[in-house]
Parts: structure tokens; sequence; C-alpha cells
């Protein structure tokens, strides 16, 4: 695909004049990084607060034909607890398959909308395919609207709420995986308390033609950066977050990517999902194979694609996500190994370049979370 | 003498050894180099076979062997200061000696001046 074919995001001019190396992800162009570079932007990130344009992903609003509840509908394809997220909650779900495979992962949130409208972000890679398979599976009884005219932006790190807070107080009181509505400079934009770094932080969808002026007012801060998608990847990297597409894909499921976490505990008991029969049956049996974290033992990072191997030299899966962790300070990486092998402290082999290289099954995060959870 | 190849290596000659770094050029389109797999000293390249890796945050990307010969030294400094290769790309960021096979090979590189239009092509 030539240059000219790409796609834009509101911020692609702001991108070029901040001197953003901008190459093809998505169908979009995007900045890869700023001439910070990707290990200062990621490490400002963790420090600081990083802003990144996250305008390729798909925005859209899901409603109910019948004026029903929404997630008591989408709720047949994601096997999380939906329909109980009252208005301003938001949850991390994943879209399966008829075979129990995640088709993508997504945030899925409440509106303050009566009918109880649903907004949910989903994957740029995927936005297509995944309202294609809501439009063919559940079209008859939903509609969805993407919300082309909105760009995305993520504010993220220590900082995020001291400058964001700046612009409208309220901000502070949102806890992880809140949403609100929320003037920011004059401009009505619905903010949420997550992202996918690890860190503290806020998610903006403002629309299109005022998200440059927006996130230049907050570039104003010293201690905002913007940050591109090489860093965006290391850092979700470190929290241990998958990446769709790589860490999963449609044969993947909940319980081999080891997301378990998206299952609702009265889903589980219901199995009133698509692909149930196989993800409660792995649920309770265990996976042949799951997604772990793993750290070489040495400085070569081990890429995605590289062999696993058994001490013995079996090789026995391969890597998903993989590089260097700039906070972590070495090589992270998260693979698919077999059950036997996939216990934290578990030795195994890395194939890099046809030598092994030691390393260890390591829980994830491998940086601990910052998240800003309700005080209970 | 310096020489340069269009794939952004130097080569520094002392008689018949080769001292071998990557350019600026090429370190900054790299970004932070965060590991270095060197050859093993005393294993023979032929001109243009891989003969180093250079990790970046982002990508893994080969190091070509400029000219034909037997390695003689790496350089130790990168296992452990791999951010050499951006700080320091063509003094202490060198990555090995090779002994030259045949030294006039060299007359197929590219002098200073070549290099420098080679690179003001590139942008």
């Amino acid at each position: 695909m030539s240059d000219d074919n790409l796609l834009r995001t509101p911020l692609y001019d702001l991108h070029v004049e901040a001197g953003g190396k901008m190459v093809p992800f998505a169908g979009y162009a995007m900045p890869v990084q700023y001439p910070l570079g990707i290990m200062n932007e990621h490490l400002h990130t963790r420090d600081k607060a990083g802003l990144f344009d996250v305008s390729h992903m798909g925005q859209a609003y899901i409603r109910s034909k019948d004026g029903s509840d929404p997630a008591k509908i989408i709720e047949e394809l994601m096997p999380s607890a939906l329909s109980v997220l009252k208005a301003g909650k938001m949850r991390y779900s994943v879209l399966l398959n008829d075979d129990g495979g995640i088709e993508d992962d997504l945030m899925v949130t409440r509106t303050f909308e009566p009918e109880g409208t649903l907004y949910v972000v989903v994957n740029a890679a995927c936005k297509n395919k995944d309202y294609d398979i809501l439009e063919d599976k559940l079209g008859d009884r939903l509609t969805l609207e993407p919300l082309e005219d909105r760009a995305l932006i993520a504010l993220q790190g220590p900082k995020a709420e001291a400058v964001l807070s700046a612009l409208a107080p309220e901000v502070a009181d949102l806890a992880f995986m809140e949403a609100t509505m929320v003037t920011l400079e004059g401009v009505v934009c619905w903010v949420s308390r997550s992202g996918y770094t690890g860190e503290d932080g806020y998610e903006i969808s403002v629309p299109s033609d005022e998200a440059e002026a927006l996130s230049r007012r907050l570039l104003i801060s010293d201690d905002v950066e913007l940050i591109g998608l090489g860093a965006r990847d290391s850092l979700r990297l470190e929290a241990g977050l998958c990446l769709s597409g790589h860490d999963f894909d449609a044969s993947t499921s909940p319980v081999e990517a080891n997301v378990i976490f998206a299952l609702g505990k009265k889903r589980r008991e219901d199995g009133d999902f698509v692909g149930a029969e196989r993800i409660l049956g792995e649920l309770g049996n265990g996976a042949a194979n799951v997604r772990v974290g793993i750290v070489p033992s040495g400085r070569a990072p081990a890429r995605e694609g590289t062999e696993i191997a058994s001490e013995d030299g079996e090789i026995v899966g391969k890597i998903t996500s993989g590089g260097f962790g700039p906070t972590y300070g070495g090589p992270v990486a998260m693979g698919f190994v077999p059950a036997s092998l996939s216990e934290n402290g578990t030795k195994l082999k890395l194939m890099i370049r046809g030598k092994a290289h030691e390393a260890t099954v390591t829980a994830t995060p491998f940086v601990p979370q910052r998240y800003k959870r309700k005080q209970s | 003498m310096t020489k340069y190849t269009e794939d952004h290596e130097w080569i520094e000659i002392d008689g018949d050894v080769a001292t071998v770094g990557i350019t600026d050029y090429a370190q900054k389109a790299l970004g932070d180099v965060v590991f270095v797999e060197l050859p093993e000293v005393g294993a023979t390249f032929s001109a243009g076979d891989e003969v180093a890796v250079v990790e970046s945050v982002k990508a893994a990307s080969e190091v070509y062997a400029p000219l034909t010969g037997d390695i003689v030294e790496v350089n130790e400094d990168l296992e452990g200061e791999p951010a050499l290769v951006n700080s320091d790309s063509t003094g202490n960021g060198w990555f090995f000696k090779i002994k030259l096979a045949n030294v006039a090979d060299l007359d197929d590189l590219m002098d200073e001046a070549a290099y420098n239009a080679h690179v003001a092509g590139l942008d």
C-alpha cells in the first residue's frame, strides 16, 4: 500500500510537525516514534505522562432495536459480565467466534443514555471484521453506529491526572475503568480512566475537528510528550497485556490466552455465550497450551515468532510478543507453552537465530500496574 | 583511511586489519540499541555474510560482513553497554575487527565523499 492510500487520523499534521516517523499501521499512517525515540518515550510515560493518538481504533455505539438492554444481546458473543454494567462503568472483553476463539479484544462501556447504549472501542486492524461479525450475527436485534467523526487520544502516566484535572477537576474523581462526559476546553468529550500501558491515565474521545487543539493544549505541560506506536507496544508488553492478532488469534480461546479475568463469574455458571462448551471445558480441565510471561536470562531480545523449547530441547511453542522492556531493563516476552511448562519459574530455552538461550516462565505484569482503582 | 558500505558500515583500515562499525546515519535510523550479537573470534566470513545483529527496542537488524576475512577481535564493551553504538558509533561503539583475506577488496568500498553522497540521496 503506497502512502497515498493510507488513512490519516485527525492528528496527522501534528505528528508530522512534531517530527513523527510515520509508518503504515492497520491502513493508517501512524507515528512509530518521535525525535525523543522509543526508549525515552517509554520511560517518559512511566515517569510523567505520554500523549498517544489512538484515533485509528474503532469507536462505536451499540443500541438494541427494541429498546431492550444491548449488553444482554452482545453477551451472546462476549463472555464478560456486561449486562450488569452500570452507567459510566467499563469492562475489557473479547469477541468470540462459534469455536470459542477470540476474534478481537475490546473495551465495552455503558453510557449514560437512558436506553443503556454501549460505547465500544475495538482494535484498528479488526474494526471492519468486528463490525461485520456484530452485524451478521446480531444485526437483527442491534444497531451499530461507528463514530467516524471522533478522534481518540490517550493520556497515560503518573502525571496524567494532574494534567487533565487542570482542565476539568472532575476527572480526578474517576476510578480505573470508569467513564463520564467531561467538557475540556469548551468541547464535550467522553473521558475514561483507562488505557493500555499499565499506567494510570485517561482515554479521551473527542470530536475530530477539536482533537488537534485539545492535544496542543495538553502538550503545553512540560510533563506531557507525544508518544508513538513503538513505545505503546513496549509499554503494553511490560504491562503483560495482549496484542490482538499476535498474542491471540481467532483460534485462541480466552483460557489459552490467559484472559480468564474477562469471563464473568455468573457467565461461567450460565455458559450462555458462543464457544462456551470449549471455554468452560478448558476452565475445568485446563487448556493444552497457555500464554505465559517469559524472561530471557541474557540480554538478547526474543522477538515474535521465536521458537520456545523445553529444557531438553524439544520445540514446544512460540513467542507471540517480545522485545526489550525499557523500564524492566532487559528483554521480556510472552508466548504459548504446554500447560505442563506454564508454572512460574519453569526453565525454557528460546531458539534465537539458531542458538538456545535460557529463559524462565515469569508472572506478568513485568512492571507493576499502577491503576487508580476505586477505594473500597 | 576510512571506507564505507551502502549498508551504512564504516571500515577503518590498519594494515590488513579492518575495524568495523555502523555509521551515525545507521544508529539514528535504528534508534536506541539494546543488544548487539557479535561474531565469534576466529570465525571466517565472506563479504555479504550476516556477521552481527543489532537490536533496538523495536526490531532486530542484520549487519553484513563488508569484506572477506577472519574475525580477530570483537568489542566486548557492547555486551554491557550496547548504547555505545548510539553515543559513539564511530568510536567506542565499534563492532569487530576482521583480518582481510585480500586488502585490495577495499577498493570496492566507498570513500567518505561517496558515502555522504549516497546518504544524501536517501533523504
